[in-house]
């Protein structure tokens, strides 16, 4: 079975796995004292002031994101690859509303998912029996507390805001998933989604991928990734590193504040077209919750970015009218907004 | 003759998967066409949950992963000994 495989690796795995996880460390250590040696020693940049500040951000924080995509994302889709949407929906079919909706979009967070599949994940669902609410629990957890954001929020905020984050995410996730269930949305399915009558062999699907093939898919995936974001990463870091050698704390503290009821909705606005750039924008997100930005703001910036796709409500109009979409679309922006209200009133 | 199909509505995995095929057909020495599948009506009766998918002879092989060529070549030689 393995022959041709095994014929076409260039590289030992186990030993390049175990030689890349050391230099990943080697890295994420010596990246602090490098970042700072470049800006201020280096580049001969005065500590404390704008312009070395801003350097010494840029150094510290490109290799520091790039280290967490490649290192922990490769990490994640491994463990990840173990939870197709097969096995959810084998999990979540004939379940109670509630547990079912929870379940969702707990599976939101482990399930790996790319907007450029949700029209055969939906189809899949309904003709499965599983209730429209449950379906958008998932499509709402799935991109909202997806591992980019997650990983760079706990990598470079700590463990609280990550969690924190998760545990909102989910909230939206849930809770808009219950009401939209409430609905009669089923009429705003195209019909031909009904009439899908999948054929056998579905369940015979590569459940034997070995540990290995995983490894390198998720390397794969991961190096795809990187390349397609690096570009904005650089950008959105460059940006972050402005803001924090040059914006001054006043001015983010008197837009983003909680004072200014109409933060949270500003910052939801300016999210809307940003997606998809999760890891281009957390730098920007950090530069200002360093600067004083309150956490509701900060969070409702960050869940929109990911949450609200305009690409993928194109894609889900092969399945649902455009009503429907702007019913999905009104639940999650209400629910974004009202954690980002809710965090700034809590004062957290 | 086999007959591969792609399945996927023509996103970036989609094109890697088809020349994976493509390769896999000439590594395994077989005749077959590859065929692109992007209408969804039709991806939808496979039953795959994920894109891209991949269907020789009919039968849903992969899906949501990009197999190598190799393990794509295979499966198509693996096919043919069974026929």
């Amino acid at each position: 079975m393995t022959t041709v495989a095994t014929r076409r690796l260039h590289l030992p795995f186990r030993p390049t796995a175990a030689a890349a996880a050391l230099a990943w460390l080697v890295a994420w250590f010596a990246n602090l004292p490098l970042a700072n040696w470049a800006a201020y020693d280096l580049l001969g940049l005065e500590r404390g002031s704008h312009l070395g500040d801003a350097v010494a951000f840029f150094f510290l924080d490109v290799p520091k994101v790039l280290l967490l995509l490649l290192g922990i994302m490769t990490a994640v889709s491994f463990l990840r690859s173990y939870f197709p949407p097969e096995r959810m929906r084998a999990a979540l079919a004939g379940r109670g509303t509630v547990p079912a909706t929870v379940g969702a979009a707990a599976f939101g967070i482990v399930t790996p998912f790319c907007s450029c599949s949700a029209v055969p994940l939906f189809i899949g669902f309904v003709e499965a029996g599983i209730p429209l609410g449950v379906t958008f629990a998932f499509l709402i957890s799935s991109p909202m507390v997806n591992e980019v954001a997650l990983v760079l929020l706990w990598g470079l905020f700590g463990p609280g805001v990550a969690l924190l984050y998760m545990g909102a995410g989910l909230a939206v996730a849930i809770v808009g998933g219950l009401i939209l269930g409430r609905l009669p949305l089923e009429k705003w399915i195209e019909p031909w989604v009904l009439a899908v009558r999948a054929g056998g062999g579905a369940t015979s699907l590569d459940l034997r991928v070995s540990v290995e093939q995983r490894m390198r898919d998720a390397w794969t995936s991961t190096k795809d990734l990187v390349r397609k974001v690096l570009l904005y990463v650089i950008i959105g870091i460059g940006i972050g590193a402005f803001i924090h050698g040059f914006v001054p704390t006043e001015l983010v503290a008197q837009i983003g504040g909680r004072e200014n009821p109409f933060a949270v909705p500003i910052v939801v606005a300016i999210a809307i077209p940003l997606y998809s750039n999760a890891a281009g924008t957390i730098p920007i997100v950090e530069a200002l919750l360093g600067k004083g930005m309150p956490l509701g703001t900060t969070l409702a910036f960050m869940m929109a970015i990911v949450a609200i796709s305009l690409p993928e409500f194109v894609i889900l109009r092969r399945v649902m009218k455009l009503r429907l979409i702007a019913v999905f679309a009104s639940v999650v922006v209400a629910g974004i907004l009202t954690v980002g209200f809710l965090f700034n009133a809590l004062g957290i | 003759m086999k007959r591969i199909e792609v399945l996927g509505p023509g996103c970036y995995n989609c094109h890697l998967l088809e020349e994976a095929a493509k390769q896999a057909v000439m590594m395994a020495g077989v005749e077959a066409e590859v065929i692109k599948v992007t209408d969804y009506p039709t991806i939808a009766r496979y039953g795959i949950l994920r894109t891209p998918g991949l269907v020789i002879d009919g039968k849903v092989v992969s899906s949501g992963r990009i197999p190598s060529a190799g393990d794509i070549a295979e499966w198509l030689t693996a096919e043919e000994a069974r026929a």
